[in-house]
């Protein structure tokens, strides 16, 4: 079995596209990565050979930052924003979107599931 | 879009004057600055800048993790004291 970087890639799966299952690698950089090593992007997870996985182990641990260094890396980012009091510190601590995004409606992705607010009146149905 | 690398920063010039002045004879006053869009350069450090927010000045004391972002940021000019009920109605007079 395949394991790259404390994951355990999917075996039926052809290797480029397994290799997103790493977090910090996306198309563009699986691609990258198997050009750069020299695999087949076509063969499955399971029909690769020892020395090509640890080829691509030696690749991707070697030139690239991911799983949990990169989350530590982004985590770090985000809690040095809020440290230093910044606009987008501000953002990040209140729950709302840090770019310049609407607020009025919208936003739920980074607000999360809409809470009820006390004394709202629900739209009469016709 | 992001500015012209060629151009460098946008720094200034007036504020930098002061604070290089102030570098040279090592002393340590608070400067008010409308500069709002003035990237904080690594000369700023340790001093403290009354950033304008459009009613009053912030003061804001730069730190080595402050460089490359600009005044503004650090001066909000909004003042969001919540939606309605009791709860708000506290926040507000705080």
């Amino acid at each position: 079995m395949a394991r790259i970087a404390g994951v355990d890639l999917p075996r039926g799966k052809r290797i480029e596209v397994a290799l997103t299952y790493i977090y910090g690698i996306g198309d563009s950089r699986a691609r990258q990565i198997l050009a750069s090593t020299g695999v087949d992007p076509d063969l499955r997870t399971q029909d690769l050979g020892d020395d090509e996985v640890s080829r691509l182990r030696r690749e991707i641990e070697g030139n690239f930052k991911v799983e949990g260094a990169l989350r530590t890396e982004v985590s770090m980012n985000i809690k040095r924003l809020m440290d230093i009091g910044c606009y987008r510190g501000l953002r990040h601590r209140r729950g709302l979107p840090v770019r310049g995004q609407r607020t009025h409606t919208n936003a739920r992705t980074h607000k999360g599931v809409r809470r009820a607010i006390a004394g709202k009146k629900k739209a009469p149905k016709k | 879009m992001a500015r012209s690398v060629k151009k460098g920063p946008y720094i200034d010039i007036k504020l930098l004057a002061k604070v290089e002045g102030m570098n040279a004879r090592n002393e340590k006053k608070v400067v008010k600055t409308w500069a709002r869009a003035s990237t904080i350069s690594p000369e700023f450090v340790g001093h403290t800048v009354a950033v304008h927010n459009g009613n009053k000045f912030i003061p804001v004391y730069i730190t080595e993790n402050m460089v490359g972002h600009k005044l503004g940021e650090f001066a909000p000019t909004r003042l969001f004291r919540g939606h309605g009920g009791k709860l708000a109605d506290k926040r507000a007079k705080r």
